[in-house]
C-alpha cells in the first residue's frame, strides 16, 4: 500500500475488494466525480432558493406595486431602479421578487411530475413485471400506443383536455407522459430478474410471491429508475414551459412559476427580452443541475464501471 | 424480413386504429369545442344547435366515430373549423406536411451532420478539455426550452446576419411542383426560390436540431468509447492498418447501431419540437397547424395531424429498424 494512505482509505479499499453494495460503491465514486458535485450544489441552491425564497425576496411578488410606471400603449414597463433591481414585469410586480420566489412552483412542478410519473410507471411496471402472461401483454399494449405518440405531442394533447388549466392540470400532462417510460424500465427489469439466482433461492427457500416481488425484485430494479426521475425533474421543468408558451399552462399568474414567466410573455420578446432571459436563465442552470446529477448518476450506478 | 416488416405493419394498423378510437374520444372531451370556437361565446342557442346539428356532434360518439370511419376511408376527414376554416383536413395536411418534412429534414441532418463527428472527436479525446466542453455543451442543449432558443435566434441571429425570420418563402413567383419548396426551384430551374426556401429554413432548422444534436452527439460518443475498448480495434491497430481504415470499417461502422437508433427516437422530439419552432417562426407547416388547432379546438384538423404523426413516427422506426440489417451483417443472418 503506497504511502501516505490513511486507515480509513484501506479500510475502504479492503471493502471495495471485498465486495461492497452498488449503492455503495456508486457513493463512493460519486463524491469524487466534481460533474456530480457541480449538479448537486445547483439543486442544494435550487431547493434552499426555493424553500427561503418568502424571506428572501424583498417584496410581495403578486402585488402590482409598480402598476403607474406600466404604459400599455407605450409598451413600458418598470425600469430597474432603487429597491427593485430587476425593475418590474408586464403588471408592474417586482420582478427579482418573482424569479425568487417562481423558484418554489417550479420545485413544485417537477418534482410533483416525476412523483407522479413515477408513480403510475411503478404500479404498471411491477404489475407487468411480476405477474406476466395477460398482465405483461394488456399492460404493454396500453404503454406500446402512449409510446408511439411523441412525447410532448402528447403532452399538450393531455394539457388541452382540461376546461380550466391550472398548476395541476400542467403537472398532471407533463407526468402522463413519463409513466409509459418508467413502466417500461421497470418492467425490464423486473423480467431480467424473474430468472436469476436469487428469486429462485427466495422461491425455493418458500418466500411467499408478494414478498419476492416487493423485498427482492423491486430493489433490485430501482438504479435505472433512480436515474430517469432524476432526468424527468429536468424534462417536466422544461416541458411545463412549453405548455405555457402554447397557451395549454396554468392561467392564473399571481404565484409565479418559471416555466410560466418564460411562456407568457412571448409577445413581448423582441422589446423586453430580460422578461424571457431571466426565467430562462434559471430553468436552464437547474435542468443542468439536475441532468448533470442524472448522468453522472447512471455512470456511477452501471456495474461496468465498477472496479 | 419481409414477414417481419408485415407484421410491424399489421400492428401498425391496430395501433392506428386503437390511436383514432381514443383521440376520438379525447377530443370530444375537450373544452370549448368547435361550436363554441366558431361562432364564439356569444352565439344564441339556436344558432349553437344548429351548427351542432350541422357537424353532427349531436349524435351518439360510437355513432360519430363510425361515420368518420367510413368517410376516413374515402379520404374525407372534415373540414377544418379553426386552422383555415372551411379547408378539408386532408388538405391541409397534404399542404403543411412538406413544410414540415424539409424543416425536420434539414433539421435532422444538421444533427447528425455535427453530432456524429463531433462525438467521434470527443469520444478519441476522452477526458480532454474538448471532450468536457462538448460535453457540457450538449447537455447545455437539452437544457434549453426550444422555443426561447428559437426566439433568441429569431431575434439575434435573423436582424445581425439578414436571414428572414417568418414564413416558409417570400411572396415571390414561384411554380408549384412537389409542395417542397426547396425541390420545386431545382426541379423548375428557379434557383433563387430555393435559395429563398433555404434561407428560410436555416434558424428554424438549427432551432429544432439542438436537442437531436445533443442527444445524437451523446450516443455516438458512448457507443465510439465502448467499441473503442474492444479487442478487433487493437488486432486492427496491431495489424498496422491505417487510421482512416480503422475508423471507417472498424468503430465507425460499430458504433453506427446505437447511433440510428437515436436518430429513429428522435422524429418524434422532431415533431413535438416543430409544434414550438414553427410557432415561433410562423412557419405554416404541421406544428403550426397543431398548435393553432390546439387553441381553436379544431377537432378534423388535430385528429388528422396527430395520427399522421403518429403513423410517421412508428413508420420511421419501422425503417430504422429494417436498416439495422443493412449495417450490421449479424443481424441480417438471423
Amino acid at each position: 500500500m503506497a504511502l501516505g494512505v490513511t486507515k480509513k482509505e484501506k479500510i475502504d479499499g479492503l471493502a471495495e475488494s471485498a465486495g461492497v453494495s452498488l449503492a455503495a460503491s456508486a457513493w463512493k465514486r460519486l463524491r469524487r466525480s466534481p460533474v456530480f458535485l457541480i449538479g448537486a450544489t445547483i439543486i442544494g441552491i435550487f431547493v434552499a432558493l426555493s424553500l427561503l425564497s418568502p424571506w428572501l425576496a424583498p417584496h410581495n411578488p403578486s402585488e402590482p406595486m409598480l402598476i403607474e410606471q406600466v404604459v400599455k400603449a407605450r409598451n413600458e414597463i418598470p425600469p430597474p431602479q432603487p429597491g427593485h433591481p430587476l425593475g418590474g414585469d408586464l403588471q408592474g410586480r417586482d420582478f427579482l421578487s418573482r424569479l425568487l420566489v417562481g423558484s418554489q412552483q417550479t420545485l413544485i412542478v417537477g418534482v410533483g411530475a416525476t412523483l407522479i410519473g413515477l408513480a403510475g410507471g411503478l404500479i404498471l411496471g411491477t404489475l407487468a413485471g411480476a405477474l406476466g402472461g395477460w398482465v405483461d401483454s394488456v399492460v404493454m399494449r396500453i404503454v406500446d400506443v402512449m409510446l408511439s405518440l411523441p412525447s410532448l405531442l402528447l403532452a399538450f394533447s393531455i394539457a388541452a383536455m382540461f376546461a380550466k388549466p391550472s398548476q395541476f392540470t400542467v403537472i398532471l400532462a407533463v407526468s402522463i407522459v413519463q409513466i409509459p417510460v418508467f413502466a417500461r424500465l421497470l418492467r425490464g427489469s423486473m423480467l431480467a430478474q424473474r430468472h436469476s439466482d436469487h428469486v429462485l433461492a427466495a422461491t425455493a427457500l418458500g418466500v411467499k410471491k408478494n414478498a419476492i416481488v416487493f423485498r427482492h425484485m423491486l430493489p433490485n430494479s430501482l438504479s435505472p429508475v433512480i436515474v430517469q426521475s432524476t432526468l424527468v425533474l429536468a424534462t417536466a421543468i422544461i416541458e411545463a414551459a412549453a405548455l405555457s408558451f402554447l397557451g395549454l399552462g396554468n392561467p392564473d399568474d399571481r404565484i409565479p412559476e418559471w416555466g410560466q414567466m418564460l411562456g407568457d410573455v412571448q409577445n413581448v420578446f423582441d422589446t423586453h427580452p430580460h422578461l424571457a432571459a431571466w426565467p430562462a436563465v434559471c430553468i436552464i442552470i437547474v435542468a443542468l443541475g439536475f441532468t448533470l446529477m442524472g448522468e453522472t448518476l447512471r455512470e456511477a450506478l452501471d456495474p461496468k464501471n465498477r472496479r | 424480413m419481409l414477414r417481419y416488416t408485415i407484421r410491424r405493419l399489421i400492428q401498425l394498423v391496430g395501433v392506428v386504429l386503437v390511436l383514432s378510437m381514443l383521440l376520438f374520444a379525447w377530443l370530444r372531451l375537450l373544452p370549448g369545442g368547435p361550436v363554441s370556437a366558431l361562432l364564439g361565446e356569444r352565439a344564441t342557442p339556436e344558432s349553437r344547435e344548429a351548427l351542432t346539428k350541422q357537424l353532427g356532434l349531436d349524435q351518439p360518439i360510437f355513432v360519430q366515430y363510425f361515420k368518420f370511419l367510413g368517410r376516413a376511408a374515402t379520404g374525407d376527414f372534415g373540414v377544418s373549423t379553426g386552422v383555415q376554416p372551411g379547408d378539408s383536413a386532408l388538405d391541409i395536411f397534404l399542404q403543411r406536411f412538406p413544410a414540415t418534412i424539409e424543416l425536420s429534414f434539414f433539421a435532422i441532418v444538421i444533427a447528425i451532420a455535427v453530432g456524429v463527428p463531433l462525438g467521434y472527436l470527443a469520444a478519441k479525446r476522452r477526458g480532454g478539455w474538448f471532450d468536457n466542453l462538448s460535453v457540457v455543451g450538449s447537455l447545455i442543449g437539452v437544457a434549453v426550452p426550444v422555443f426561447f432558443l428559437a426566439y433568441l435566434l429569431k431575434d439575434v441571429a435573423s436582424s445581425s446576419l439578414g436571414l428572414p425570420s417568418q414564413g416558409r418563402q417570400d411572396a415571390i413567383d414561384a411554380t408549384r411542383v412537389t409542395g417542397f419548396f426547396t425541390l420545386d426551384g431545382l426541379i423548375t430551374g428557379e434557383f433563387d426560390a430555393t435559395l429563398n426556401a433555404l434561407e428560410h429554413l436555416i434558424l428554424p432548422a438549427i432551432a429544432l436540431a439542438t436537442i437531436p444534436f445533443a442527444v445524437i452527439f451523446r450516443i455516438t460518443r458512448a457507443a465510439v468509447l465502448d467499441v473503442l475498448d474492444e479487442d478487433f480495434v487493437r488486432t486492427a491497430e496491431a495489424k498496422g492498418l491505417t487510421a482512416p481504415v480503422i475508423r471507417r470499417r472498424h468503430v465507425l461502422r460499430n458504433a453506427m447501431l446505437p447511433v440510428v437508433t437515436t436518430i429513429g427516437l428522435q422524429t418524434g422530439a422532431l415533431l413535438s419540437g416543430a409544434v414550438l419552432t414553427e410557432k415561433v417562426f410562423s412557419f405554416a407547416g404541421v406544428g403550426q397547424a397543431l398548435a393553432i388547432g390546439f387553441e381553436r379546438r379544431d377537432y378534423p384538423v388535430l385528429l388528422l395531424l396527430i395520427i399522421m404523426a403518429t403513423i410517421v413516427y412508428v413508420v420511421v422506426n419501422l425503417l430504422v429498424d429494417l436498416s439495422y440489417a443493412l449495417i450490421d451483417p449479424r443481424i441480417r443472418t438471423r
